[in-house]
């Protein structure tokens, strides 16, 4: 198994890091050409304008579109949450637009306002610390969209079906289980394409 | 269901940086500037009222900008917006934390306004980034409660030379720390002035404890890919960009070789028909009193 971090801008290290120690072999993306043998894809935190520029201007766009229609699991943090969502308030046209969510931009406010918290994240465990930078939430879901996890009744995680988001920041902790839930979603999917 | 919120922790205020990484700082002075450097693919923009190479053109007391440009590039840009207050002037600070602005440089572009000490930034909900030549000086900046370093290099000359200096400085000092025996360790914080505590951190991870981005000097982008080979995890960008023929192309080109700093062909290719860069000052040329690298303590 072989998951890509995209690694155009943001924290990379830390999801190579993390992907690593869950047991998955983990690259870094930087140019187009790396997607083709992945079995799956992590799209970090950074800042969202920047790596969706360099994402189009390095047409990475549609290729990580197709990653998704054949069925290989993205799983956005942060930037990444946004990177992957369907709607994004406040703007016209999504990114990548895959999961059926409408994203806030820094919903939480500036940086100041940013913040840590314990988390019970469904499927995945209790007293997941959080961290929170600047961070997006989401606002709403489509039907197919399953809540893992909320903080004072804003939406922070969700799943449908393989695609995983996150508002938070996994990567700064040293806590493996929601790498471990998405190398997880990879396997699943390795084994549901191979029967297609 | 309902969490404590703990807002202004290390690993918020870190986390913050490690966020910034592969990316471009870059200098602006007004929101039609922040415009084009977040259109650029910026990751933040310094707000200013002038870039340092006009700060030492004008000469005189350079202070924290004035709150009206500050708020006005915030209303312009979705990014984060950083900005400078002087050397040990936490009123300055304290100004621009209750503005919202996102990261504070503690910077020696300004004037000092104190001569023996740096804002206590441990008592700050917002982060701090503050300037360094080698490793004792950023590890006294941590211990403070900085939470990015960045190398002083030389603003506003257009001359990388200072940054290499003390980047190579710092990745040298780290290598030599961190293959010390533990025995040697105490002396070597005698040594480098730096906390015992945070000196013991980089001996057994072989790094810095907060994110490492170059600054002082980037004019061109392959100075920006030449500070990456070094070891930074970003580049600032202050006077280049705006100072240089066409800011719109050189804020991309400089972008796209911070990402791609090991691709030479694309580089190559996005340096082409840049304009003039701005005009580089030679080191040596400046007089002792001038070399803004010289303060802070």
């Amino acid at each position: 198994m072989k998951i890509g971090v995209l690694a155009l801008q943001g924290a990379v290290r830390e999801h190579v890091r993390l992907l690593e120690q869950a047991g998955a072999e983990a690259v870094a993306v930087k140019r187009v050409e790396q997607l083709s043998d992945l079995d799956g894809l992590v799209i970090p935190g950074g800042e969202s304008t920047t790596i969706s520029k360099l994402m189009n201007e390095y047409q990475m766009t549609e290729p990580i579109r197709q990653m998704y229609q054949s069925g290989k699991p993205i799983f956005g943090t942060c930037a990444g949450m946004i990177l992957i969502a369907s709607r994004i308030e406040g703007r016209d046209e999504p990114h990548l637009g895959l999961m059926d969510i409408t994203v806030k931009r820094n919903a939480f406010g500036r940086q100041r306002e940013s913040f840590e918290a314990s988390l019970d994240v469904k499927g995945i465990g209790d007293q997941f610390q959080a961290v929170f930078i600047r961070a997006p939430y989401i606002e709403e879901v489509g039907p197919g969209v399953e809540i893992l996890a909320e903080v004072d009744g804003k939406i922070v995680a969700a799943r449908q079906g393989h695609l995983l988001a996150a508002a938070f920041h996994p990567e700064l902790t040293d806590d493996v289980r929601f790498h471990a839930y998405f190398i997880e979603m990879v396997r699943e999917s390795m084994v549901t394409n191979a029967e297609v | 269901m309902s969490e404590v919120r703990k807002v202004g922790t290390d690993r918020v205020k870190r986390g913050m940086a490690e966020m910034q990484k592969g990316g471009v700082i870059m200098d602006v002075v007004n929101a039609e500037q922040a415009k084009i450097a977040e259109q650029a693919g910026a990751v933040a923009v310094m707000a200013l009222e002038r870039v340092p190479s006009d700060i030492r053109a004008a000469g005189g007391v350079a202070r924290m900008a004035d709150p009206r440009v500050i708020e006005e590039v915030m209303g312009a840009v979705s990014i984060p917006v950083m900005a400078k207050a002087r050397i040990g002037h936490f009123v300055e600070a304290r100004l621009l934390e209750a503005m919202g602005v996102d990261y504070i440089d503690e910077s020696e572009v300004l004037t000092p306004a104190d001569d023996l000490y740096h804002i206590d930034k441990s008592q700050f909900t917002v982060p701090f980034v503050c300037g360094a030549r080698d490793l004792g000086e950023a590890l006294r900046r941590i211990g403070e409660g900085a939470s990015m370093i960045r190398t002083k290099g030389e603003p506003g000359t257009g001359n990388i030379v200072e940054a290499v200096r003390h980047m190579r400085m710092m990745q040298s000092q780290i290598r030599k720390v961190q293959s010390m025996s533990r025995d040697e360790l105490m002396a070597e914080a005698k040594k480098l002035g730096a906390p015992y505590d945070l000196l013991l951190q980089v001996h057994e991870t072989g790094k810095l404890p907060v994110v490492n981005f170059a600054a002082g000097g980037v004019a061109t982008p392959a100075d920006a890919a030449l500070m990456m080979h070094l070891g930074a995890d970003g580049v600032f960008v202050g006077s280049g960009i705006f100072k240089s023929e066409n800011p719109e192309k050189y804020a991309r080109a400089i972008v796209q070789a911070t990402t791609h700093y090991e691709d030479f062909g694309l580089i190559a290719e996005v340096s082409k028909d840049l304009g003039t860069p701005m005009t580089g000052i030679e080191i040596s040329k400046l007089r002792a009193e001038e070399r803004m690298q010289e303060r802070g303590w």
